[in-house]
């Protein structure tokens, strides 16, 4: 008979085991994807990629207009979906404690969450693109700004809650009026949070491509005008890669590597900062 | 009652508290001397803190508290008066169980509150800011760090400057919600000492678990059980000849 001292160590060993296998299992895909990009990714990388526009099949050139398109409507979607879904999230959590608005919103709000970003861009494209009869770089930002603001009413409203009542009612009892708790007190307590949840909508609008092909398109040469279809990075990636020429394909493998790094590094800035900024300091 | 001598500042009468349906406090008639501090004593649940929070109305921030009776603020009923609330607790401040620093610096916790009421000039607020760190006695142990955020202090310091943030308003009378009860012995004895310090300016109610302190740093006490007020009279009274046998059980330690 073995004793019970034995079993539970041989239980917690085994239960170790299996943890570090599974733990080894994703990374082992993690690093096997990375260090492809590496690979096929390096060779693609020069100074031209970053200086030179997106050339036709044959020629020198690189993702230049590309990253500055995405990187624009990225800034526009951000812009306009980020007061959008502070408002909300600051309403849900602050001012709807009882009634029936708010839970009908989160409801909205997860759904939306989790909607494939392609039929979010098949939606835009039924309700502008068609209308106006062209695609456009505002037609890209509607549609990434539609999957930013989910992400940032869950999170604002999140870190609002996570504030202790007590510190709203040491400001009621100075006599505080509730729009000031709100602005100078609550928000203020969790901006740390909501700023990484800002900064993770970001990283994960920066790779989407399915709302893209139905809204912006993509443009080889250089595009500042929101109004017509606007150069992006996955949109670029997805036609070179499916071409037959050879250095579009590595091309499309810098772009790959660009947007993976990009978006890793996004990730690992916003978790160092709330690290930093914890709510309540 | 032996405060019939003392000047009341808030005269409570009939009044009741509920939690949704359940009554809390039931039928308190009180009255609270100025320029005295008086404390409510009374086993957990007996309402002490209920009754401190009606002074200053903060229960208005949950839809499903409520009071009947009237509460005299200077002769005028605070219970009718749903106009100004925030004027109300201009009026009466209020500290905490939990020390509650704003997340700011040091410096703007106490301007924050200023500047609610009050427009000041760079000069005369820093002069504020230094004289309710003085009162609450922390300005020697902050003076150099003003910029740095309220939540860098100790437990004690930041109740401390949750009394210099409250005081800072020149509010009227001082509510304290078990000041102490979470800070370690000498942070309590510093905060004591406040308290009998700033009763020269203000009337002051504490709510206290801590019979000791009652009686070390009050000078009118109040028994409360299970809502209702048993005795209200001099602390040296309750604590040496109490007049109802409930006070004496708890005083004694037989029970609560």
């Amino acid at each position: 008979m073995v004793s019970l001292h034995t079993r539970r160590h041989l239980t917690n060993f085994l239960s170790q085991i299996g943890a570090v296998l599974t733990v080894c299992f994703g990374l082992f895909w993690l690093g096997w994807i990375l260090l492809t990009l590496l690979q096929y990714g390096i060779p693609g990388m020069s100074l031209s990629v970053f200086t030179q526009m997106t050339p036709p099949p044959g020629s020198q050139g690189g993702l230049l207009n590309a990253i500055v398109g995405s990187f624009s409507m990225v800034m526009l979607s951000t812009l306009i979906a980020t007061p959008i879904g502070i408002l909300a999230g600051t309403y849900m959590a602050e001012y709807g404690q009882t009634g029936w608005l708010s839970p009908v919103t989160r409801f909205i709000n997860d759904i939306l969450l989790s909607a494939p970003s392609i039929v979010i861009g098949l939606f835009v494209y039924e309700a502008y693109v068609v209308h106006v009869k062209h695609f456009s770089g505002v037609a890209g930002s509607f549609a990434l700004g539609i999957l930013v603001i989910p992400v940032v009413v869950r999170t604002t409203e999140n870190m609002l809650k996570l504030v202790p009542n007590r510190l709203r009612e040491a400001a009621a009892a100075l006599g505080t009026p509730q729009w000031k708790i709100i602005t100078m007190i609550t928000l203020r307590a969790s901006r740390a949070g909501i700023m990484t949840g800002i900064l993770l909508a970001v990283a994960r609008i920066s790779g989407e491509t399915a709302p893209l092909l139905f809204t912006s398109l993509n443009n080889q040469f250089w595009s500042n005008n929101f109004n017509r279809p606007m150069a992006n990075l996955p949109v670029t990636i997805f036609d070179y890669a499916m071409s037959p020429y050879k250095d579009w394909h590595s091309l499309a493998w810098a772009g790959a590597l660009l947007i993976t790094f990009g978006v890793l590094g996004l990730n690992i800035v916003a978790r160092a900062f709330f690290r930093q900024n914890r709510p309540g300091d | 009652m032996s405060t019939k001598l003392e000047k009341p500042k808030v005269i409570v009468r009939n009044l009741n508290f509920y939690y949704g349906e359940t009554r809390a406090l039931k039928n308190i008639s009180i009255e609270i001397p100025e320029y005295r501090v008086t404390a409510f004593i009374g086993p957990s649940g007996c309402g002490k803190s209920t009754l401190l929070r009606t002074f200053n109305q903060i229960y208005k921030l949950y839809p499903k508290q409520k009071a009947t009776g009237e509460v005299f603020l200077d002769g005028v009923d605070i219970l009718q008066n749903a106009s100004d609330l925030n004027r109300l607790r201009a009026r009466v401040g209020m500290v905490f169980q939990q020390p509650t620093p704003f997340p700011m610096s040091i410096y703007r916790n106490i301007s924050f509150a200023v500047k609610l009421y009050e427009t000041l000039g760079r000069i005369e607020m820093d002069e504020r800011v230094e004289w309710a760190l003085r009162k609450a006695a922390l300005w020697d142990e902050v003076k150099d760090i003003l910029h740095r955020n309220g939540n860098s202090l100790s437990g004690g310091q930041q109740q401390r400057l949750c009394i210099a943030r409250a005081i800072a308003v020149k509010p009227e009378v001082v509510l304290l919600d078990e000041p102490a009860s979470a800070l370690d012995p000498i942070s309590t004895a510093r905060i004591e000492e406040l308290v009998t310090e700033l009763k020269k300016d203000y009337t002051i109610v504490i709510v206290t678990h801590n019979m000791q302190q009652a009686a070390r740093v009050s000078d009118f006490t109040a028994y409360m059980y299970l809502g209702e007020l048993i005795e209200f009279a001099e602390t040296e009274m309750i604590f040496t000849r109490p007049a109802m046998k409930e006070t004496e059980d708890y005083i004694t330690g037989k029970f609560g």
